[in-house]
C-alpha cells in the first residue's frame, strides 16, 4: 500500500510571498521521515503541499513536482480531492468532527469513498480503531460524540479516521504538540506500528521525538525572517543527530539557535 | 445576608474595609448600569404581559362567541362576538409558506457568501442582502400589492392547472392574487435578510480545522459543507429561522396592504381571503371603540403566546442535540 514520494524543485507561495524555495527530496515507503527546523521555516507548508492542502489557503500556490511512485500530484488533470484520498493527514490540534459520534468519525472518509455495507463498515471501523490503539477505550461508547474524548484519545481517533481509508501516505503535522507526555508516548508507539503499512511523514518541534520515531530526518531552515524556507539536508536520523554534514544542522540540534 | 453579617464583623480585619472603599467608581457605575438594563428588560416584558392580559380579560369576559372557534369578528356588536380561528389559521399558514420558501434560499445564499463566492463578490452580495432588511415594510406592502400581485397571476394559474389536484393549490375563485400564498411569498422576501445574515455569520464561524479535517479526507466542497459546515451551523440556522418566523408572524403593514381579508378559513391558499393577527389589528384598531380595542388586544395576546411557544420549541430542538453541537468542541 505504501508509496514512495519524490519531490523535485518544489516552491510554495502565499500570494506573492515565497514560503519555501526549491525543495527536492525522496521519502522512502514504509518508513518514518521527520521534518525539523525553527518556526517559520516552512516545514508545515511543505507537508501540506504533499497532499495539496496548501492550495486551500487563500492565495496558496505551488510550483514544482511531487511524484507519488510514478504519478505527479500536480500534473494536469489531477484532482486534488483524489490526491487527498490517497495521502491522509493528521493535524496539530485533534480535530474530530464535533457533530459526529466516534463511529461516524472513523466512518466519515469511507462514506465519502463509496457505498459500504453496514457490517463491512463496522469491521473497518473496528480495525481502524484497533490500528490506532483506541478500540479498547471506546468500544462501549461508539455512538457518543468524539469531542467527549480526552485530547490524546481525540488525536488517536483522528489517526483512526485517516487510516480507515487505507491511504498510501500518512502526513502528521506536529501531532503531539497539544498532548501530554503519556498521550505523546501512545502516539509515538502507534507511529512505530503504522510504518509497517504506511509511508509516514511527521513534522515535529520536539527533536527527541524526531530521534525516537523517525528513520530519516530532514532539517529545514530560513536565512532570515521573511525569507523563504529551505531544505538544508536530509539523512538517516542517526546520522543527523550524531554527525550531520552541515554546520547549521549541528548548531540547531545542539541548541545553539532556534 | 443578615446571618452572615456577624461573622463578617468578627473576622474581617480593618484592611478589608479600606480595600472595599477603594473600589473604582467606574466599576460600580458599569455594574449598576448593566444590572439596571437587565432589570429594565424584565420590567418592560412584565408590563407588556400584564397590560395584554388585563385588557384581554375584560374583552374575553364579555365575549358571547367562542374565542377560539368563532369565524367572526364583531366586537362592537351587542352582544360582542369574536374569535381568532381565522386569524390563527392565516397567520400560521402564511408564516409556514414564508419559511418553506425563505429558509432554503437563505441557507443557500449564506453558503454562497461564506464558502463559494470569491471574496470581492461576497462582500457586495452580503451588503445587498442586508439592504433588503432596510426597506420599510409599508414599501414591501405597496410593491407587493402593485407589482407582485399582478405578476403572480400566471404562477397561480400554472399551480392551479398542474398542482390543483393537491387541494391546497386548487384555485376555486377567480380574481387577483390577494391570497395567503402571495402574502407568504412577500413575507419570505422580507425575512430573507435576517435568516441569511445570521446563517452566514454562523457558517463563517465554523472552525477552520473542522473544515480541513473533511478536506484532508478527500471531501469535495459540497462534502465539506455537508460534513462540517451544516452540522456545525445547524443550531444557528434554527435560531436564524426563528428570528425570521418571529418577524413573519408579527408582520403587519405588508400583509394588510396585500391581503384581501375575509373571515373564512380555506385550505385553498391561492384564493383571496383569510387574515392574520397583526393585519386584523391594524385594519380594525382605528375604528374600534374601547371594548373593540380590548378584543383586538386579546388577539394580540394570542400572537404573543404563539411567538413565545415557537421560540421555546426552537430552544428545545437546539438543546436536544447539545452534545453534538460543536460549540463545546
Amino acid at each position: 500500500m505504501a508509496k514512495r514520494i519524490d519531490v523535485s524543485g518544489l516552491s510554495a507561495f502565499y500570494g506573492s510571498h515565497k514560503a519555501i524555495d526549491d525543495i527536492s527530496m525522496t521519502v522512502e515507503p514504509r518508513s518514518v521521515t521527520a521534518f525539523i527546523g525553527p518556526s517559520g521555516c516552512g516545514k508545515s507548508t511543505f507537508l501540506r503541499t504533499l497532499n495539496r492542502m496548501h492550495e486551500v489557503t487563500p492565495g496558496g500556490r505551488v510550483e514544482g513536482k511531487v511524484m507519488l511512485d510514478d504519478e505527479n500530484l500536480y500534473g494536469a488533470g489531477v484532482d486534488p480531492v483524489a490526491v487527498r484520498r490517497t495521502v491522509g493527514m493528521v493535524f496539530q490540534r485533534p480535530n474530530p468532527f464535533p457533530t459526529m459520534s466516534i463511529f461516524d468519525n472513523v466512518a466519515a472518509g469511507l462514506r465519502l469513498n463509496g457505498n459500504f455495507k453496514k457490517s463491512e463498515l463496522g469491521d473497518i471501523v473496528e480495525r481502524s480503531l484497533q490500528g490506532a490503539n483506541l478500540w479498547n477505550e471506546v468500544k462501549d461508547r461508539l455512538n457518543k460524540p468524539g469531542s467527549g474524548l480526552s485530547g490524546g484519545q481525540q488525536q488517536r481517533l483522528c489517526i483512526a479516521r485517516a487510516i480507515a481509508v487505507e491511504p498510501q501516505v500518512l502526513l502528521m503535522d506536529e501531532p503531539c504538540s497539544a498532548l501530554d507526555p503519556i498521550s505523546t508516548l501512545a502516539i509515538e508507539d502507534l507511529i512505530g506500528e503504522l510504518k509497517e503499512r504506511f509511508t509516514i511523514v511527521i513534522v515535529t518541534h520536539n527533536m527527541q521525538q524526531a530521534a525516537r520515531v523517525s528513520d530519516r530526518t530532514a532539517f529545514f531552515n530560513l536565512s532570515a525572517v521573511g525569507q523563504p524556507g529551505k531544505l538544508i539536508e536530509i539523512d538517516d536520523t542517526d546520522r543527523i543527530f550524531s554527525n550531520p554534514s552541515v554546520q547549521a544542522t549541528e548548531d540547531y540540534i545542539s541548541g545553539r539557535f532556534g | 445576608m443578615a446571618s452572615t453579617t456577624p461573622t463578617q464583623i468578627d473576622t474581617a480585619p480593618p484592611v478589608s474595609t479600606s480595600k472595599r472603599s477603594t473600589g473604582r467608581a467606574g466599576d460600580k457605575i458599569f455594574a449598576g448600569l448593566s444590572k439596571g438594563s437587565g432589570i429594565l428588560l424584565l420590567v418592560i416584558m412584565a408590563s407588556i404581559a400584564v397590560f395584554l392580559t388585563y385588557r384581554a380579560s375584560i374583552a374575553l369576559s364579555k365575549n358571547e362567541g367562542n374565542f377560539l372557534t368563532t369565524f367572526d369578528w364583531n366586537a362592537s356588536a351587542n352582544p360582542p362576538v369574536f374569535g381568532i380561528a381565522v386569524l390563527l389559521f392565516g397567520t400560521v399558514v402564511s408564516s409556514i409558506i414564508a419559511m418553506v420558501i425563505a429558509v432554503p434560499i437563505a441557507v443557500g445564499i449564506a453558503l454562497f457568501i461564506s464558502h463559494y463566492a470569491p471574496r470581492r463578490l461576497a462582500a457586495p452580495i452580503a451588503y445587498v442582502v442586508d439592504l433588503l432588511a432596510a426597506v420599510p415594510s409599508i414599501i414591501y406592502g405597496i410593491w407587493g400589492a402593485l407589482f407582485l400581485v399582478p405578476q403572480l397571476a400566471g404562477l397561480n394559474l400554472w399551480l392551479d392547472e398542474y398542482l390543483g389536484w393537491t387541494y391546497v393549490f386548487d384555485k376555486t375563485q377567480v380574481g387577483v392574487a390577494r391570497s395567503l400564498f402571495t402574502v407568504g411569498i412577500l413575507l419570505a422576501i422580507m425575512i430573507l435578510p435576517i435568516v441569511t445574515s445570521v446563517s452566514r455569520e454562523v457558517f463563517l464561524q465554523v472552525p477552520r480545522m473542522n473544515e480541513e479535517a473533511a478536506l484532508a479526507l478527500g471531501a469535495t466542497r459540497w462534502e465539506v459543507i455537508r460534513m462540517s459546515v451544516l452540522p456545525f451551523g445547524r443550531s444557528g440556522v434554527i435560531s436564524a429561522s426563528m428570528l425570521g418566523l418571529g418577524r413573519a408572524l408579527g408582520e403587519t403593514m405588508a400583509v394588510a396592504t396585500v391581503l384581501s381579508p375575509s373571515f373564512l378559513i380555506s385550505g385553498h391558499i391561492l384564493d383571496p381571503g383569510g387574515g392574520t393577527f397583526a393585519q386584523n389589528i391594524a385594519a380594525k384598531f382605528d375604528e374600534a371603540n374601547e371594548f373593540g380595542r380590548d378584543a383586538l388586544i386579546a388577539s394580540g395576546l394570542v400572537l404573543f403566546l404563539l411567538t413565545l411557544l415557537v421560540n421555546g420549541a426552537a430552544r428545545l430542538i437546539i438543546a436536544r442535540r447539545k452534545d453534538f453541537s460543536g460549540a463545546n468542541a
